[in-house]
């Protein structure tokens, strides 16, 4: 498949919204996930610690 | 309490956290590594290699993750189910925190295909939505998941959480055929089985191959994510063994 040129890359033959609107929202979803992950994990060690800290006090 | 470390009964001996924690552990990076070479292969055939559909033009590449994520959407549903009767059956808690740790990413993957099928829909059939028997099925399975995630929330107690989401799980998985078959047995909008494209051969080969290495992405994506979660939802339901406490002190979680 060639393209030609970028412009003609991002205008996906006149389907540039519906095309770029589908994997947008793959990546946004990916990043949120992946970002929501990291979120949880961070919150879990840090009870923990703060549980650690209790114990020890 | 913590014999449960004790391999004394074979196929139960990953069904404990203790043991199956440090291995997730494990498994993470490898399959995150997977999905992100899959995905930039898949992406590379999607958009480099796949020629201009005859009739669709360019509007069909969105296929490379509506399909893919349509599969997961119904596959991770049937692997919760499965995982919580599990956990109802054997009283696994493991099983439970499984089947907990995937109702998100299937969730987003349903999202996912409705989205990309509106997206589809709207050059396609000229609307974003219909209510479609397949549309309508895979809608319902969006609030399957959503019920699963709310229902789990709103008990307190863990292991009643895990029975009550199971009972909801199981009673939810009769819509998964529903969904795959509503092509067959309803006069429906949306098209038939995905890899039908009766076109040159050479050209339904190219547009095959990225959807199945995009469905294979999207697959070790789902394991990465799913263990990633399990994990962090270990540490918050044993926070209070010794185990856990000991991989603290030990720096080993941080």
């Amino acid at each position: 498949m060639n393209w030609g040129s970028w412009d003609n890359f991002l205008r996906m033959g006149g389907y540039g919204f519906f095309v770029w609107g589908s994997y947008g929202m793959a990546m946004a979803i990916l990043v949120i996930e992946v970002w929501q992950l990291k979120v949880r994990r961070r919150r879990a060690v840090t009870e923990l610690q703060r549980e650690a800290a209790r114990r020890s006090a | 309490m913590n014999t449960a470390a004790s391999p004394r009964i074979g196929l139960f001996w990953f069904a404990s956290p203790q043991t199956f924690f440090p291995l997730a552990g494990k498994m993470v990076p490898l399959f995150s590594l997977l999905a992100a070479g899959l995905l930039l292969v898949g992406l590379y055939i999607a958009f480099l290699v796949a020629p201009t559909d005859a009739t669709q033009g360019e509007s069909y590449r969105i296929i490379f993750i509506h399909v893919p994520a349509a599969w997961m959407s119904m596959f991770l549903y049937l692997v919760m189910a499965f995982w919580a009767a599990v956990g109802l059956v054997f009283n696994t808690r493991l099983s439970s925190m499984m089947a907990t740790a995937i109702a998100p990413t299937g969730a987003l993957m349903t999202f996912l295909a409705l989205w990309t099928g509106a997206f589809w829909g709207r050059p396609t059939w000229g609307a974003y939505w219909v209510w479609d028997a397949r549309l309508t099925s895979e809608l319902i399975l969006l609030f399957l998941y959503l019920g699963f995630i709310a229902l789990q929330a709103a008990i307190d107690d863990p292991r009643r959480a895990d029975k009550a989401g199971a009972v909801l799980a199981l009673v939810g998985v009769v819509n998964v055929p529903i969904i795959y078959f509503s092509v067959q047995w309803w006069n429906t909008l949306h098209q038939g089985a995905s890899v039908s494209i009766t076109r040159a051969p050479s050209m339904a080969t190219t547009m095959l191959w990225g959807m199945l290495v995009m469905a294979l992405a999207f697959w070790m994506y789902s394991i990465a994510v799913v263990l990633h979660r399990l994990r962090s939802i270990i540490l918050e339901r044993e926070r209070r063994t010794e185990w856990v406490r000991e991989l603290l002190r030990e720096g080993r979680i941080k």
